[in-house]
This record gives C-alpha cells, sequence and structure tokens, in this order.
C-alpha cells in the first residue's frame, strides 16, 4: 500500500491508484468553480481539468493524469 | 537510421510503434498518461496485444505536448491522440456525481471503487454497453443503461450483426442479463438521482453519461494537418496533408489497430492491411448511422444551465453569440483551463458551430514551461 494525505488526513492506496481516484474514495468534490460551485472529475483523461488539485504545494495539477506516490500531500480547494 | 515518433500511447499508438520498429525505425513513443494503452486499455494491454511493447521501442510518459517546437525531430511523426467522449449539457450535469461514462470506467481503472455503487448508465453509442458490463463485473449495480438512438435504428444494427458474429458475442456478453432501453435519456440530474426521459427519477451514486466520441484533433490542427469535419483527414496509408506527418486511430479498437499498423509498416505490408482496415471503417460508419444523436437532446438545457464549465457561461449568454468566436470575445467561454476541449463539441451540436482553431500551447502550462521553450 502507498501512504499519502489529502487535506492532511492519511489515507492508504493500491499501487497504480491516481490521485483522482484516491480523492474521490473520501469525497465527491475536487474544486469550486468561478461560481462557486462543487466540481468532480468528469472525462477522466486530462482533458476536462475539472479534477485539478494541489500535489505537493504545486497548484492546478490534473489528478487523474497522476499516480499516487509515497508521502504524497494532496490538498483540495472543496 | 530513420526515425519515427509516435503521439499517443493507446492501441494505435502501440501498433504504430510496434509496426514502426519491425521496419527497423529507430521509434520514440510518448504519452501523456502516467501508463500506456490508452484510455481503453489503461495500462492493462491485452495479451495478444503485448508484442507491441517491443523493446527497441524507447518509451516516455507522462509527457504533455505543448507545441509543435517542443517536438523531439524526427524523419516521421504518427499521431496517435485519441478521442475524448462528447458531453452535452444538461440541468445538473455539472454536478459531482456525474462524470463521463468513459469517464466513470477511467476513475474505476484507475483506483475508484464501485462495488455496491448504483450506476446510471446514459447517452449514445456502443460504449455504454462496454462500461456498463465492466462496471458490473466490478461490483456495480447497473440501474440503468439508456441510450438516446430510437429502438428501429438499434434494432436493424443489431439484426445487421450476424454477419459478424464475434461482435455480436462480445455484444452479448457485455449486455446479457443488462436492463439497455433505447429512446431513453438524461433529462436533468440532482444530488443522487437522475431523471430519464420515459423512466422517471432514477436513485444513484454516479450517472455516467457521454455521448459519442470526437477525436482529438489539436495536435495535429497544431501542425497544420488538414481537419475536416471533425476528422483527420488522411490517404489510405494514413499520411495526413502535411509531408511525413501520420495520424491513426478514430473510432474502434479493431480500426485504430489496423491504421496504426499501416501507419507504421512499410507500404508493402501496409497494403495488405488495407481491406481489412476499409471494413473497419465501414462498420463505424454504421455505428456513427445508428447512435447520431437525436434532435430533442439540443433541447436539454434551460437558460441557467452552465454550458462551458471552467468559466460557468450559462446557455442564455450564448444564445446571442453569431459564432465561437464571439462567444469567447464576449462571454469567455471556451476560454478557460479546457480550452473549449468539453464545450466545443457540445455547442457543435447545440449551435452548429464549426470547433475553433487551435493555437499553441494547446494545454494550460506554466509560465516556466515557456521560459524553457526560449532556449
Amino acid at each position: 500500500m502507498i501512504a499519502v494525505t489529502i487535506n492532511g488526513r492519511r489515507a492508504d492506496v493500491e499501487p497504480g491508484t491516481t490521485v483522482a481516484a484516491a480523492v474521490m474514495r473520501g469525497q465527491a468534490g475536487f474544486r469550486r468553480s468561478v461560481t462557486g460551485e462543487l466540481r468532480g472529475p468528469l472525462c477522466g483523461m486530462g482533458i476536462c481539468m475539472e479534477c485539478r488539485v494541489t500535489l505537493n504545494g504545486r497548484a492546478q495539477e490534473r489528478s487523474c493524469q497522476v499516480l499516487c506516490a509515497e508521502g504524497m500531500e494532496i490538498a483540495t480547494d472543496a | 537510421m530513420p526515425s519515427t515518433l509516435v503521439i499517443g500511447g493507446g492501441p494505435a499508438g502501440l501498433a504504430a510503434a510496434w509496426a514502426a520498429a519491425q521496419t527497423g525505425d529507430a521509434v520514440t513513443l510518448l504519452d501523456d498518461n502516467p501508463a500506456l494503452g490508452g484510455q481503453i486499455w489503461r495500462g492493462e494491454i491485452p495479451a495478444r496485444y503485448r508484442r507491441f511493447l517491443d523493446p527497441r521501442i524507447t518509451v516516455r510518459t507522462g509527457v504533455q505536448i505543448h507545441s509543435a517546437t517542443q517536438l523531439p525531430a524526427a524523419d516521421r511523426i504518427i499521431l496517435a491522440t485519441g478521442t475524448r467522449e462528447r458531453f452535452l449539457p444538461f440541468p445538473g450535469w455539472t454536478l459531482p456525481h456525474v462524470l463521463g461514462a468513459g469517464g466513470l470506467q477511467a476513475m474505476v481503472k484507475s483506483g475508484l471503487p464501485i462495488a455496491g455503487k448504483r450506476v446510471v448508465v446514459a447517452g449514445a453509442g456502443p460504449l455504454l454497453l462496454a462500461v456498463g458490463g465492466y462496471l458490473r463485473k466490478r461490483g456495480a449495480k447497473i440501474v440503468l443503461i439508456a441510450e438516446q438512438a430510437p429502438l428501429q435504428r438499434v434494432a436493424r444494427f443489431t439484426r445487421s450483426l450476424w454477419r459478424e458474429p464475434g461482435k455480436l458475442l462480445q455484444a452479448a456478453r457485455l449486455g446479457w442479463g443488462l436492463r439497455y432501453r433505447t429512446d431513453a435519456w438524461p433529462l436533468r440530474a440532482d444530488p443522487g438521482s437522475v431523471t430519464i426521459q420515459g423512466h422517471g427519477v432514477l436513485r444513484c451514486d454516479y450517472l455516467a453519461c457521454g455521448f459519442g466520441l470526437v477525436t482529438n484533433t489539436e495536435l495535429p490542427e497544431l501542425l497544420g494537418c488538414k481537419v475536416e469535419g471533425g476528422a483527420v483527414i488522411t490517404d489510405s496509408k494514413q499520411r495526413t496533408t502535411v509531408p511525413h506527418i501520420y495520424f491513426a486511430g478514430a473510432g474502434s479498437v479493431d480500426r485504430s489497430i489496423l491504421e496504426g499498423q499501416i501507419a507504421g509498416f512499410d507500404l508493402e505490408r501496409a497494403r495488405a492491411l488495407y481491406p481489412a482496415r476499409d471494413a473497419a471503417v465501414r462498420f463505424d460508419r454504421r455505428i456513427d448511422e445508428t447512435f447520431h444523436l437525436r434532435a430533442e437532446l439540443s433541447n436539454l438545457a434551460t437558460p441557467d444551465t452552465i454550458v462551458c464549465r471552467c468559466e460557468d457561461v450559462p446557455f442564455s449568454a450564448i444564445w446571442q453569440q453569431r459564432d465561437w468566436r464571439s462567444a469567447k470575445l464576449q462571454t469567455r467561454c471556451g476560454m478557460g483551463p479546457c480550452q473549449g476541449r468539453i464545450c466545443g463539441p457540445a455547442l457543435e451540436h447545440l449551435c452548429g458551430w464549426p470547433a475553433a482553431s487551435v493555437r499553441p500551447p494547446i494545454f494550460p502550462t506554466r509560465l516556466e514551461n515557456l521560459l524553457d521553450l526560449r532556449d
């Protein structure tokens, strides 16, 4: 198992799990849209940009295109 | 040694890279995703195609291409940038429990548990059945598969499948026991449910919803390849209108593999595959005719339904616009991070606007990357 933190809380996921799948296990919303709507992944393939999160302090990363790695810090804005 | 650069590691790109390696080329394969296999295989490449992973191919995954200047030099480029789903706006389609049909499948393949979840699959095309079958196998409860096409068209298509017993068997295996209904489409989604035409309000944890596939033409267009009606123009050898640039992989997996091999092989070996490829193209045309989108789907969005999810532009703001350009300038529709990849195909259907032209960077990028390009 791989240990990551999602908004400060520890989560253990199987190897090969994307950041998007790891986040979606615990919450539906990933971000707030420009008018404040709660949004989550739509396309699952790196195109729609709805699943953006902050990864290890780097904002606006597409969570569906990144695999979880040991110790990764994931932060969502919703 | 001549060099071939393949962009996209789905079925078409893998087949192309393998075929090019057989001709003795030095092959580099680039892909944006963390693993090869594209959206359909996602790292789980079927045993009969594992030979495509020729050790002579240099593979780089997790690579995003923003501009033409970034591409490594090569004697030949094969573009296999794949397809994406078409989404149509309806009230509630921006809620977090609404995903693409392929979208939810991709999430499950990449680690989202689905066992015990109630899923409604809706939209258009054979992908719905494939997704429903896959999710059921992973333990989901498939409440309904809602296909918008009329029964008559779907029935005619199914009857014609006796000529392709393999495909008929595949469809039967996927769909056996699933509640598949034609003439049904989503009217609105609300938290925890969806309303389907003819089937009322259905409780669900997820709505997996896609209205067919559109080709990712951004990179081919950026490189100057002619694109018409959403398709990259190619000749029988899969050559685009730009010398030394090939395009492969629109439509089904079978067709993509054939197109990839034709693009990658020398002319003699490629020619032997033309009849099979042409048959696959004809089959895809029958699919398009069967599942083309009904007019009612243009009337699902209400004035306050968001059309552009990046900039939260409501449908009412689009009405007064003449074309894409004025919509972009006046409303910021299509100007957000997805750069019109989601709302573009939707508005093509809703307003009849052809896709806008692309310009680099074709994906949002960081300033640090742009500074790198200067060097």
